[in-house]
């Protein structure tokens, strides 16, 4: 009985030590993330105007930009100390709901807002309105994992049928037409979609029912509608059941689709099948047509465009703010960082990270809006 | 004879009718440390029933916002969109999911758990019983998302070989069919919700069979009783109630799990024949999954869903304690 008493008392101990170690590398690891990440942040911080911009901005939303609005809070915050910016990526609904309950300085969100919604910011935003400003475009890829096929190519009837459970098979002959040259394996098609409510999906979907309306009869929207095929959350868990699984295709942000991942050419009906990169997502942004009345800017893509060079699925999501009667503690730095990533210098490092700047005629209508805010 | 008479009429100290005070002091609660016990206790136990009752209105009222305009049948939908407008949502998918991963788990978990507990208390060396109950109680503490991740990155890739096996000789019965998915399914969670709850319904069951009067087992011996006998005649029958209370909060946990599904399952909204093929999905899991993107009214379905949950739940808490109430001539501790 003693012994057991001591073994007990050395278990813990050596558990204490164990997880005392952890602890303490991870505190390690942290500090050289942070350290390593500023010094590198402070080098492109010279083009900010600050104003009077200080305090704390909160902010919440679309999760598909959160690496666009770290890469810019990076760069943001090094060259105005007064500033703290804090987004939390917890979903374009979140965001939204965060806004119009007043508790955030400006949302994300990668769909507008709608009538209600619109209705509700009227009630935050003394005097005005809450209002679209479109600052991040990026191409949704379709990836896949299929041994020995490198350029696939596909139509949205074909991704249609893919996603539909229609086509079960790699070597379907729908597949060959498209790919007269890729030797395609007798493999069962594992599509993957996504399991949570997402703008990714919402705007998968639209480019589906906008190409494709008689293989994809639903309505759209976040939630994905279709029976069969299998689900995983997150664009990162998609992306990790496609380099997991032979034979799997799925939809995810541009970043994700690499290490493994190849990603789809869109054959649109434009003389060459179109690549999912940031520029010729760029091209698609420039045709779009804009639907948001007065300052809103929410565009209208067209998802059907033939254009050369043109990716056709294409996402663009919004910063939301009101137009008038944004609080007074907040607006100078809401403006000021705004101002920034709406720059030349703020839309360069769009690229970078896999994602695609405004088109020239787009970002500088929102400059003009974002000076107008009051 | 006249000893015991003076001694029983001593306590009333007049003939007259007793006073409500007298009432109380029959009762023994006239001091002051008791009646303070007394209201804490009370006031505990009515706090309880208003936290259950705040929660069961919360949940009500949330949910009868959003069921009123749910276009689909709420309990027979196939599909779960609160985007759209008119709304469709339905928990079919869920009520199934969530039942069948914890049937699962439970055919699973308990016969391993109460073997692991009769090991530790009667077969065991005592060197040996401590450092296993030792390690089975520090399961308990692993979070559930360190279940989920160790299930989706080592067990999900481990279960072909079982799945193609239960697929090659049960696959006729339709239940144990796989066409060669990821298995990312009903039984895969259901194997990992089973390793979660082991370690309560093995730490209780194991305190229970200890309780076992030593007499009791000591005299069946005598009587030329094996060990086995032993187990199956005096601790199994005294240990019913325990064993079946520590299933119930194995089940429990097993109802409510979370992240570990949704890190493992496949969801989607449809209810599949066979347990191996990935999909379907539980009230958590699809309340974690759908939380972040959803709208005002999104969660306000969700909630509605986890009112359900809450529901099965009480309703499986009842179903336990009718049970346990029937043996209770067994029952030392949960009487």
């Amino acid at each position: 009985m003693k012994l057991q008493r001591k073994n007990r008392r050395a278990l813990a101990l050596g558990a204490l030590a164990v997880s005392g170690a952890l602890a303490l590398t991870a505190c390690g690891s942290d500090d050289t993330g942070t350290s390593g990440g500023d010094s590198s942040a402070s080098a492109g911080a010279s083009n900010i105007k600050c104003d009077d911009a200080q305090g704390q901005l909160l902010a919440d939303g679309s999760s598909a930009q959160k690496n666009a609005i770290d890469a810019w809070v990076k760069q943001f915050t090094a060259a105005c100390k007064g500033v703290q910016i804090n987004y939390k990526g917890g979903g374009s609904g979140a965001g939204v709901t965060a806004f119009t309950q007043g508790q955030v300085a400006f949302a994300g969100s990668d769909s507008a807002l709608d009538e209600e919604e619109i209705t509700a910011s009227k009630k935050i935003c003394s005097g005005g309105q809450g209002i679209d400003l479109p600052m991040v475009g990026g191409p949704i890829a379709v990836g896949y994992n299929v041994p020995g096929v490198d350029n696939l190519v596909l139509d949205a009837p074909t991704l249609a049928k893919i996603f539909n459970d229609k086509i079960k098979n790699w070597n379907d002959p729908a597949i060959a037409k498209l790919n007269p040259d890729a030797k395609l394996p007798d493999l069962k098609i594992q599509a993957f979609h996504r399991s949570d409510e997402s703008g990714t999906t919402d705007n998968f979907t639209k480019y589906l029912i906008a190409t494709a309306k008689s293989e994809w009869p639903y309505e759209g929207g976040k939630a994905w509608e279709a029976k069969g095929g299998q689900s995983a959350a997150g664009s990162s868990g998609v992306a990790q059941q496609v380099k997991q699984t032979s034979g799997a295709i799925s939809y995810m942000e541009l970043s994700y689709a690499k290490d493994g991942i190849s990603a789809v050419k869109i054959d649109t009906g434009a003389d060459a099948p179109v690549e999912a990169t940031t520029a010729n997502a760029s091209k698609m942004i420039a045709a779009a047509k804009r639907v948001g009345t007065g300052k809103d800017m929410a565009l209208e893509l067209d998802y059907a465009t033939k254009a050369a060079g043109a990716y056709p699925i294409t996402l663009v999501t919004y910063e939301i703010v009101c137009d008038k009667g944004n609080k007074s503690e907040t607006l100078p730095g809401t403006k000021a960082f705004l101002r920034y990533i709406a720059s030349e210098d703020g839309q360069k490092i769009l690229e970078q990270n896999d994602y695609a700047p405004m088109p020239e005629e787009i970002i500088s209508e929102v400059r003009t809006t974002i000076d107008g805010l009051s | 004879m006249d000893i015991s008479t003076q001694n029983t009429q001593a306590p009333p100290p007049t003939p007259q009718p007793p006073t409500a005070e007298q009432k109380r002091a029959a009762r023994g609660t006239t001091r002051p440390g008791d009646r303070v016990f007394l209201a804490l206790s009370r006031g505990s136990g009515i706090f309880l029933l208003v936290i259950m009752a705040a929660i069961a209105v919360f949940l009500t009222y949330r949910a009868t916002l959003a069921i009123s305009k749910d276009d689909a049948n709420f309990l027979t939908a196939f599909e779960w969109n609160t985007g759209v407008v008119p709304p469709k949502f339905g928990i079919a998918v869920l009520v199934y999911g969530t039942i069948v991963s914890s049937i699962i788990a439970m055919v699973i978990a308990v016969p391993i758990a109460v073997a692991i507990a009769l090991f530790l208390t009667h077969y065991a060396p005592r060197k040996l019983s401590g450092p296993i109950a030792y390690v089975i109680d520090l399961l308990a503490a692993v979070p559930s998302i360190v279940y989920g991740l160790w299930g989706a990155l080592i067990l999900v890739p481990n279960m072909d070989g079982l799945f193609g096996w239960l697929d090659r000789y049960l696959g006729w019965t339709g239940i144990f069919s796989w066409e060669g998915g990821a298995p990312r399914s009903m039984l895969t969670v259901g194997i990992l919700l089973a390793i979660m709850i082991l370690p309560i319904i093995t730490n209780v069951s194991r305190e229970v069979f200890r309780q076992v009067p030593q007499m009791h087992e000591e005299a069946a011996l005598a009587l030329g009783a094996t060990r086995w006998e032993v187990i199956r005649m005096s601790v199994l029958p005294f240990g019913r109630s325990g064993v079946i209370s520590a299933s119930m909060l194995g089940l429990g946990r097993a109802l409510g799990e979370t992240m570990a599904v949704a890190t493992v399952l496949s969801p989607d909204f449809d209810i599949h024949a066979s347990l191996l093929n990935p999909g379907g999905g539980t009230f958590a899991q699809n309340i974690a999954s759908k939380f972040g993107e959803a709208s005002e009214f999104g969660r306000d379905a969700l909630i509605a869903s986890g009112l359900v949950l809450f529901v099965i739940t009480l309703l499986v808490n009842g179903a336990a304690r009718a049970i346990i109430a029937r043996r209770k001539e067994y029952s030392g501790a949960n009487a």
